[in-house]
């Protein structure tokens, strides 16, 4: 079982690896059983410079291609982004927008952020949320929200009285569900893709 | 195997002079450039085919027929004329024309272009791209191979007994070529007819293309054509040399660090590391041209890019002066050498006119 934690924090240490640490451990847990799990952590601030090139060449190179490819390689994805301006960070867009745009399809996703405020915690359901849709993931229905008020307190009404703690718990249950009852697709081989040549011719003839 | 340049015709400011190219100097150099390349003993040139600034050449079969009645060998081609947006109609008309006035020394390359805002410009919608290159193209292939047309399409309007003019020189069609970036279904294409298939391979790692070539020679195998190592594959390359690799590097960077495509990005060590970009001796030059047939096989035509991103005119002579004394007679023998005797050359008028008039008469 291969879970993909990205994150996209850019101080070292930072608040969102932070939650991000703390989403991976406890979907571990919950993914604990027959199977191995594999946790593979990727800090986007380490690929800011080749994830720029990507933009102006269209290719990834070196580590960026290695996290596309560990992505496309993962049964769940764990995907956790600053809150800046109202919305995810740029870099974390950036990412997403040079993953191949099938990557995810099919695949559960956890959605989570970091914010200074709690007024900006519905970015994660109007911003994220539908980017992730596009990509046709399936994104879990608890998404996690860390404003700084949250690091130091437990629940309040507007959470059902659940603390941070107990969200990400909630958050990392719903996503080790969709991942263990996942059957992965197999992977395809370049003629399949192919649509035969007459098929094609076929198509175009008037009808 | 054929060794040729490819033109994009771009009209760029030279970064190191801060001087741009009036349109006329831009034509009148690439014209110089394709008459060198006859010179310097290339086989191929090739001029992009463009309808948008900073790009002047929006008239290919012009500059092509000019360029023939000024030499005598060098096959003409286009990289790529877009069979999206151009009604085919025109280019059999256009290509068949500049096949008789060049001797049969012609070929294309079919391409789809890829700027949106063109194809409205040109009555058509680049989301019908795909479906437009393989309509365009069949009937292009049709009006070459048959005197008489009756006809009808989903993009242009029916023919009724229509006959283009002039028919095929000695009734032998122009060989093509499919270019592509990153679509299998021109790979299919290409495979189905049989024809040629160009992988661009500049700016992008090479395990991109092996991809795209790999099923193209699968393909072309599947369809009857021959083996999957008798597919006729064409591939690009951009270099910049001098004799001492530290000048070259040197004078390059420039020119890199500000190009329309990559420029801004990574450093040229990391593209030229990532891509098949070389920038060094001639040597260097050579080897990395020669690992190509590793990574693709045995292939048929090599292009280099050699006179964009502002480029000086006299710089790129100077370019073609080295490639021609330096790096095309030792290409020339290492591609031949161990290269199996049944793998083909790019068909040219001789040898497709050769082929038909020895092909079994079918009853």
């Amino acid at each position: 079982m291969n879970l993909v934690v990205v994150t996209a924090g850019l101080s070292k240490p930072s608040s969102t690896r932070l939650l991000a640490d703390r989403l991976a451990a406890a979907a571990r847990e919950r993914l604990a059983g027959d199977e191995p799990v594999e946790v593979h952590v990727i800090e986007l601030r380490d690929l800011a410079v080749d994830i720029a090139h990507n933009l102006v060449t269209g290719f990834p190179a070196g580590a960026l291609r290695t996290a596309l490819d560990t992505v496309k390689a993962a049964d769940g994805l764990i995907a956790v982004t600053p809150i800046f301006t109202a919305s995810y960070s740029g870099l974390f867009k950036s990412f997403f927008d040079v993953l191949d745009n099938t990557a995810l399809a099919g695949k559960p996703v956890l959605v989570a952020a970091t914010g200074g405020t709690a007024r900006h915690s519905l970015a994660l359901d109007h911003a994220l949320r539908p980017m992730f849709v596009y990509l046709r993931a399936i994104v879990v229905p608890t998404a996690v929200y860390a404003a700084s008020e949250d690091w130091g307190s437990g629940g309040d009404v507007h959470t059902d009285g659940l603390g941070l703690g107990e969200r990400i718990g909630r958050a990392a249950e719903e996503l080790a569900g969709l991942m263990l009852r996942r059957t992965p697709a197999p992977p395809e081989a370049a003629s399949d893709k192919v649509v035969p040549f007459e098929q094609q011719l076929a198509a175009l003839r008037p009808r | 195997m054929q060794f040729g340049i490819f033109t994009v015709g771009d009209v760029t400011t030279d970064p190191t002079t801060n001087r741009t190219p009036s349109e006329n100097e831009r034509i009148k150099a690439m014209v110089t450039i394709a008459l060198k390349a006859e010179e310097i003993g290339l086989d191929v040139f090739a001029t992009g085919e463009h309808h948008n600034p900073p790009f002047v050449p929006s008239s290919p079969t012009t500059m092509l027929g000019y360029i023939a009645a000024r030499t005598e060998r060098l096959i003409l081609s286009t990289s790529t004329t877009l069979i999206t947006t151009n009604d085919p109609v025109k280019i059999a008309e256009d290509y068949a024309m500049l096949q008789h006035l060049a001797d049969g020394r012609i070929d294309l390359m079919m391409g789809r272009g890829n700027t949106g805002p063109v194809y409205p410009w040109f009555g058509q919608d680049i989301r019908q791209g795909i479906p437009l290159a393989i309509e365009n193209y069949a009937l292009l292939h049709a009006l070459w191979r048959q005197d008489v047309v009756t006809w009808e399409g989903r993009f242009r309007t029916p023919l009724q007994s229509f006959t283009s003019t002039p028919r095929p020189l000695d009734g032998v069609p122009p060989f093509v070529w499919h270019g592509s970036i990153r679509s299998p279904e021109i790979a299919e294409q290409a495979a189905y007819y049989g024809d040629g298939f160009f992988a661009n391979h500049i700016f992008w790692p090479k395990e991109h293309f092996q991809q795209l070539i790999n099923l193209y020679r699968e393909r072309y195998a599947h369809y009857g054509h021959g083996t999957p190592e008798q597919a006729i594959v064409g591939l690009g390359g951009q270099i910049f040399m001098r004799r001492n690799s530290q000048d070259a590097v040197r004078e390059f960077r420039p020119y890199f660090d500000n190009a329309p495509v990559y420029g801004h990005g990574p450093s040229l060590e990391e593209f030229t590391a990532e891509t098949p970009l070389t920038v060094g001796s001639p040597q260097q030059v050579i080897d990395k041209t020669l690992t190509f047939r590793d990574h693709f096989g045995h292939y048929q035509r090599q292009l280099f890019l050699m006179d964009h991103a502002g480029l000086p005119l006299k710089t790129v002579l100077e370019q073609l002066d080295l490639l021609g004394e330096e790096v095309l007679p030792v290409l020339r023998k290492e591609f031949a050498a161990g290269r199996p005797s049944d793998v083909p050359d790019a068909p040219t008028h001789a040898s497709l006119l050769a082929r038909r008039d020895t092909a079994p008469v079918v009853a």
